[in-house]
């Protein structure tokens, strides 16, 4: 078996021991999609016209739990070591890691995320563009997220420093998405803004594990 | 595969303060060395600038028998320190199965480790639930588990017991006559013949 599908293996079998796998980000969500409707009031109407909306955003907040332990326990732990001597390139298991991620919470998420929509009045057409953009865009969430993650190796209160440096990055993916799913919701498509999407996602599985490695190293030295 | 090793001229700072400078060593293959020195003189952070992972502030360590310094460090070493980098939630075997397969090992070279440590029982045990000897067997274990001739240990025989030392000393041994190299850093002499560098003398 190759180095790392033995790594995915790992990282997937530790997303569960780190904490339930995808359950806490799956509660966080079901929690926070559950309390904005409170907060926007009792007017149906409403809050069907911003369902989508709030339901990808919170997706993206719900993205950021349990990245705080990426990296971190791997540093502390000393298993970075072993994984920064091992014949693949430290890039390639910076991307088996957000990879890894992705498919731990991320997938689950995107499943979740229109049932999310659906319970806050948002039409049952819009559910396909819902999914597509959770999908492409948790993956975005992910890599940007692990980037954040390496960045803020060896601080204390790692995680509050991720979500600081990691929120700026969100910006584009949830403009883009948000742009996609109003242009869905007024039936005029919406392809180009998932397509937008795609593309930044793509940027961000290209060029994050390359600045996650040099993170890691400078972490290591 | 790596057939020496050659320190040169080694420098290493951490912020401020310089740890050593200028220190310069060979080792050929079939040789231990015993890196020695008082703590915080620099054995360890020597372990990690051989790996790679530490830049040191001038000199350089070249391997004999490969080209590029990064390819030999890339399936050459095996580096072991306090850190052992086992997950104290999961089992010796997970842990064990995944370092070596990791390092390029197979299901028979894991076998043959667990039987040279002994480690038949305490595999299906969690990590954090073997008393400190114990897992450093289990960290050991990996050496054998995934054959790579450099080995750099930092302070390996520590927590363990006379027995297991004068068996890890075999192991030792048996790397060394297959052509292997070994740089430890320790306190208490090592249990082969080694030749001695003392940093920061």
């Amino acid at each position: 078996m190759s180095p790392l599908l033995v790594l995915l293996r790992r990282e997937l079998a530790l997303t569960w021991g780190r904490g339930g796998g995808p359950l806490p980000a799956l509660a966080f969500y079901a929690g926070v999609t559950t309390l904005l409707p409170l907060a926007v009031g009792p007017q149906p109407e409403r809050l069907a016209v911003i369902a989508p909306g709030l339901a990808w955003l919170a997706l993206a907040l719900a993205s950021l739990l349990s990245l705080e332990r990426l990296f971190e326990r791997d540093f502390e732990d000393g298993a970075l070591d072993l994984l920064a001597l091992g014949e693949p390139p430290l890039e390639a298991v910076c991307a088996i890691k957000a990879l890894a991620q992705w498919l731990a919470t991320g997938l689950p998420l995107a499943l979740a995320a229109p049932v999310a929509a659906l319970m806050m009045g948002a039409p049952l057409a819009l559910t396909p563009m819902i999914v597509a953009c959770a999908l492409v865009g948790g993956l975005a969430f992910a890599f940007v997220g692990g980037l954040g993650a390496a960045l803020a190796l060896g601080s204390r209160r790692g995680g509050v420093l991720i979500a600081v440096i990691v929120l700026p990055l969100f910006a584009p993916p949830v403009i883009f998405g948000g742009g996609a799913l109003d242009l869905a919701a007024r039936g005029l498509g919406g392809m180009s803004g998932l397509l937008l999407l795609c593309a930044w996602s793509a940027a961000a599985v290209a060029l994050s594990p390359l600045a996650m490695a040099a993170a890691c190293r400078n972490a290591l030295d | 595969m790596i057939s020496g090793l050659l320190v040169d001229n080694l420098t290493i700072r951490r912020g401020e303060r310089t740890l050593f400078s200028g220190l310069g060593f060979s080792a050929a293959a079939g040789e231990a060395v015993a890196l020695t020195g008082r703590n915080g003189a620099g054995k360890t952070s020597l372990l990690r600038a051989v790996a790679g992972l530490l830049r040191p502030a001038a000199g350089e360590v070249r391997f004999a028998g490969v080209e590029d310094a990064g390819e030999a460090r890339a399936r050459g070493l095996h580096l072991i320190g306090h850190h052992d980098g086992l997950k104290g939630g999961r089992t010796a075997r997970e842990e064990l199965t995944f370092a070596a397969r990791w390092s390029g090992g197979t299901a028979a070279d894991i076998d043959a480790a667990a039987r040279a440590l002994d480690l038949g029982r305490l595999l299906d045990l969690e990590v954090r639930k073997l008393s400190a000897g114990q897992r450093r067997r289990v960290a050991l274990a990996r050496l054998v588990a995934a054959p790579r001739p450099l080995w750099l240990l930092d302070e390996p025989l520590a927590p363990l017991d006379s027995l297991w030392r004068q068996r890890i000393g075999e192991v030792i041994a048996g790397h060394l006559a297959g052509g292997g190299i070994l740089l430890a850093a320790v306190h208490d002499p090592l249990p082969v013949a080694a030749r001695t560098v003392e940093i920061g003398a």
